[in-house]
């Protein structure tokens, strides 16, 4: 049985701040198998119901309608949720204020993305670029703010983070950093009109998206007994109590492959991985003793890309404070720069433009090589 | 099974290079190339795990 929250059936979510904010793609194209009957699966989808309790001891969820759910083993795949603007940035319930996470959020943001109106974007990450990106895509005039000195920055090294700065600008997009949104002023209809910079900048918009990162969907799990810090905690077989995994968004957990070190990660293709590795691992926990069987510890190199305009920014593996360029130049937007670690082992590969090398970077990270061995086959 | 390669959709994310290097490969050029449009048997599981995969349901599969 899936549970899930979503009135939808499952669809990918990637082309949410790209190819269905633009055009190209209609909801039918975002459905996960598509041409699967829902009546024909062979586990039961109950979908638009959340669950809002569990019982660790009993093996049971709380369903926000009063059902209970009894099972033999639980995957624990509730995703995060975008963090929000402050109350103090007076912008609560304001029409034209979007996050971006689900296809409702999709639709609604969609609907205000038309040439010529002004979008403010809070927070340069990925979802932040992206939007600005397919704002900018289709005619709006757009303004990214971040409170880093360079966009991405929980990512990328600072040379690289800039690049991204200046692939914005060279497209129009007026990026400033180092500055927050300190409010927004709402007009008698209750939409926004214009933000105010903590810098003091006033910056009249018709659209502001806010993404700032976000939040693992835990509070469910208050007084179950699991361990929960910027998500649910589990073991390195992402085992977070005898009969209960993890997987996705929420998970944390510690990567072998990068000596131990807690890892939670937010990616698609880290998705589709461990919940596979989730599905085997609680399959084992039913069938055997849950702590005595032998189970490969899940230990992924994370990948991860990023489209924005005509460039396409992969990450293998894990940034380090010391990055090295492998070939190509970084003004030019298509090069490969390894980082590593203080014993120069590679930690992770940044490809722009440059995919094949994303996936020999990423053979190199778990194969422990040197920075040697990455310049023979990257450079 | 034939190995079907839409390339109006591809984008060359190489997901199916890391899932199936026998068969799918990126090369320099940032182009896919399909080794082997007729896989071997041994090689099936993991053509079919590359095209569910692929970010742009780009590869279609047919039985041969």
């Amino acid at each position: 049985m899936v549970i899930g929250d979503e009135p939808h059936r499952p669809y990918d979510r990637p082309p949410l701040s790209k190819e269905f904010l633009t055009g190209p793609y209609d909801e039918d194209r975002l459905l996960l198998r598509p041409t699967a009957d829902p009546a024909n699966l062979d586990f039961t989808l109950k979908l638009g119901r959340k669950a809002i309790e569990l019982d660790v001891e009993q093996g049971r969820v709380m369903l926000d309608d009063g059902e209970v759910i009894t099972y033999e083993g639980l995957v624990i795949a509730t995703g995060a949720q975008p963090r929000r603007l402050p109350a103090s940035a007076g912008a609560e319930g304001a029409s034209g204020l979007h996050v971006l996470r689900s296809l409702d959020d999709a639709r609604s943001l969609r609907e205000d993305l038309h040439p010529g109106k002004r979008v403010l974007v809070v927070g340069a990450g990925f979802i932040g670029a992206e939007v600005a990106a397919s704002a900018r895509q289709m005619g709006c005039e757009v303004t990214l703010i971040d409170l880093a000195s360079a966009p991405l920055d929980r990512v990328l090294d600072s040379a690289s983070g800039m690049a991204i700065a200046d692939l914005h600008r060279s497209n129009g997009v007026d990026v400033r950093l180092e500055v927050a949104l300190d409010h927004v002023e709402v007009d008698e209809g209750g939409r926004v009109k214009r933000s105010v910079l903590s810098s003091g900048d006033v910056v009249a918009i018709d659209t502001v998206v806010v993404g700032i990162g976000v939040v693992p969907n835990t509070g469910w799990l208050s007084g179950s007994g699991l361990t929960v810090d910027d998500g649910v905690v589990a073991d390195e077989t992402c085992l977070a109590a005898p009969r209960v995994v993890v997987a996705g968004d929420v998970a944390k957990w510690p990567n072998r492959s990068f000596g131990g070190r807690m890892m939670r990660v937010e990616q698609w293709d880290n998705a589709i991985d461990q919940g596979g590795y989730a599905g085997r691992r609680i399959v084992a926990a039913i069938k055997g003793d849950a702590l005595a069987t032998p189970v490969e510890p899940y230990a992924p190199i994370p990948w991860f890309w990023s489209d924005q305009y005509d460039r396409k920014i992969q990450l293998a593996g894990m940034p380090t404070e010391r990055a090295e360029l492998m070939q190509g130049a970084v003004a030019d937007r298509q090069f490969v720069k390894a980082f590593l670690d203080e014993d120069d082992v590679v930690q992770g590969v940044l490809c722009w433009n440059r995919p094949r090398q994303a996936v020999l970077g990423r053979q190199l990270v778990a194969a422990g090589e040197s920075v040697a061995a990455a310049r023979e086959r990257l450079g | 099974m034939k190995v079907n390669v839409d390339f109006d959709l591809c984008e060359s994310n190489a997901v199916c290079m890391a899932v199936a290097p026998e068969t799918f490969e990126v090369r320099d050029d940032d182009f896919l190339y399909v080794l082997n449009e007729n896989p071997p048997a041994e090689h099936h599981e993991k053509v079919r795990e590359a095209a569910e995969r692929c970010p742009k349901q780009a590869i279609t599969l047919e039985d041969v």
